[in-house]
């Protein structure tokens, strides 16, 4: 499959106070983003994102290394026709309505007067707003803001659509939204390439995901392959044990915590788990579930972030 | 049509910012001099409301190209409007030029509606319009254009405040700028003698847009002074618009 975004060494340093110290935001990272694939881009906050995305579509020239989107260097106009971009927590004109900020962002796409009106509405169905068409982006809320960014972004009928934390901001119904509505343009054959630091939607959403901290793409991988069930460990839900059993499943699992009248149990190892059942219904107990614990994103996630907070 | 979207957008942004709400104290000014000079000057109230009426059209213009003009650039920025803006498939120098022209027409619309004001208080004094009188007001416009100009170029590199600074600076500098050489020329300094001339060439000779006491006192504004004065007035904004764009061609818009 050909690639969509493919950034070969890119460096970007920032000069920075009154001694214009050298920060480095990119260093070295290379990428590449395959045609008609969810792509995350993962880390921690400062780790250069949002730095990435910006120089994908123009707003900032990388110090090195080259960035290319659809075969043509980043921020060539050609390519800006054929991508979308939704910026982190997005500005807009607040004197505008939706409707003339569409409008707007249609005239920039030399859209036809005949047919800007037609897609203007289109484009505010698409994410919901054909309530707040006529009122000033000043009185939307962030959820508006955001879906009218993401309706922004939609105007040139994009291939490629870049998106700076979608999800921040929203709340879970505006991001279960927004989730729908990035599946639906990726199964209508748009490549998504979006950075978020909400792992749990990049879980729900990604194929891929690349993990970026201080400037250096660390990971790399497909869902698949991250959220593999991990090798010797289980977890299980027992209810009606005494305290006496509780006591001897402490000494044989790695965690016991009571819920709601139910013990969670995390266990290590097949012979630890044959243990557990036997304490369980010596006791009198009922084991009610049993399943192998998987890496969660989070977990992968927290693998790199763990020698830089230990050096913290 | 994209430069044009940008134009009329920044239009409509200053107007929906109420800057006309210049044009309500300028239509009082005008309204309450004519009643007050009819009053006190008695054979010269004409003159008075004139020298009046040009003095604010150009002060009032100045203000909103000061005020609007230093901000145009820098609130994009800051406000982060710019990102979904230049992201779209328009070149930077294209913003730039919207920009600029959406504040010239602003301040067109506004000066075409203070000369109609300031015309009907001439009227209700019986006095009456000349060619001449337009044409000072189009100088005028031609000056107001560049320190729009000015107010542009500043705000690609300063902040608002700077770039106000730097503006009005360049402003009362560029109405200096003859006499400045003139001085320099007459001291044996050899460093004042070089910065005269500097400061001569490289700031715009803003008293060739004055005409304001040949039409007051009824001379006629000489044709070829007026031609050179727009065209050189032109190729200034030109020149200004042209620098401003290369400035934002390689700012990174962080």
């Amino acid at each position: 499959m050909r690639s969509v975004i493919e950034i070969e060494g890119l460096e970007k340093v920032y000069r920075s106070g009154v001694r214009r110290r050298n920060i480095h935001a990119l260093d070295g990272l290379d990428l590449s983003v395959a045609e008609n694939e969810i792509f995350g881009f993962l880390g921690p906050n400062g780790a250069g994102k949002t730095t990435t995305l910006k120089i994908l579509t123009g707003l900032l020239f990388q110090t090195s290394g080259t960035a290319r989107v659809l075969g043509k260097a980043a921020g060539d106009l050609s390519t800006k026709a054929q991508m979308g971009f939704l910026p982190e927590s997005p500005h807009f004109y607040e004197y505008l309505t939706s409707r003339e900020l569409l409008d707007f962002y249609c005239r920039l796409f030399r859209i036809h007067k005949a047919s800007r009106r037609k897609k203007v509405d289109e484009l505010l169905a698409s994410v919901g707003l054909e309530h707040a068409a006529d009122l000033r982006v000043r009185k939307h809320s962030q959820g508006m803001k955001q879906r009218l960014g993401i309706a922004q972004s939609l105007v040139g009928n994009p291939k490629v659509l870049l998106l700076d934390e979608p999800m921040s901001g929203l709340d879970p119904m505006g991001r279960r939204q927004i989730r729908e509505m990035i599946r639906k343009l990726a199964s209508d054959g748009m490549t998504i390439f979006f950075s978020s630091h909400i792992l749990s939607d990049a879980e729900l959403l990604c194929d891929r995901v690349g993990i970026l901290v201080k400037g250096r793409l660390v990971d790399v991988g497909k869902m698949a392959d991250i959220l593999k069930p991990r090798m010797g460990l289980f977890e299980a839900i027992a209810s009606g044990v005494d305290g006496a059993c509780r006591e001897r499943l402490e000494g044989i699992c790695k965690r016991v915590a009571l819920r709601d009248d139910r013990l969670h149990l995390e266990i290590s190892g097949e012979d630890n788990l044959r243990e557990a059942e036997r304490a369980i219904i010596e006791a009198g107990g009922v084991l009610d579930s049993l399943s192998r614990m998987r890496t969660t994103l989070e977990d992968h996630f927290m693998e790199f972030l763990k020698p830089d907070e230990a050096a913290k | 049509m994209r430069t044009w979207a940008l134009c009329l957008n920044t239009f409509r942004e200053t107007v929906r910012d109420k800057v006309f709400l210049v044009l309500v104290v300028f239509a009082l000014v005008m309204i309450m001099s004519s009643r007050i000079f009819s009053f006190l000057s008695v054979g010269l109230e004409l003159k008075i409301v004139m020298d009046l009426g040009l003095g604010s059209i150009s002060v009032f213009s100045l203000l909103i190209a000061l005020f609007v003009g230093t901000t145009l650039v820098h609130k994009e920025i800051d406000k982060r409007t710019v990102y979904t803006i230049v992201s779209k498939p328009i070149r930077r120098y294209q913003f730039i030029i919207g920009k600029y022209a959406g504040l010239n027409m602003t301040i067109l619309v506004n000066m075409a509606i203070m000369t109609g004001f300031f015309y009907l208080s001439i009227w209700l004094m019986g006095g009456s319009w000349s060619l001449d009188l337009g044409l000072c007001i189009l100088l005028i416009y031609v000056e107001i254009m560049l320190v729009t100009g000015l107010a542009l170029l500043f705000s690609t590199f300063a902040s608002p405040t700077l770039s106000a600074v730097f503006t009005f600076l360049t402003y009362v500098l560029g109405h200096l700028s003859s006499d400045l050489k003139f001085f320099s020329e007459q001291s044996e300094n050899i460093i004042v003698n070089i910065f005269g001339k500097v400061f001569y060439y490289l700031l715009p000779n803003l008293s060739k847009f004055n005409f304001k006491n040949e039409v007051v006192h009824g001379f006629a504004i000489p044709m070829d002074s007026l031609f050179y004065s727009i065209v050189y007035g032109l190729l200034y904004c030109a020149l200004l618009v042209i620098v401003s764009s290369l400035i934002f061609e390689r700012k990174n818009l962080r």
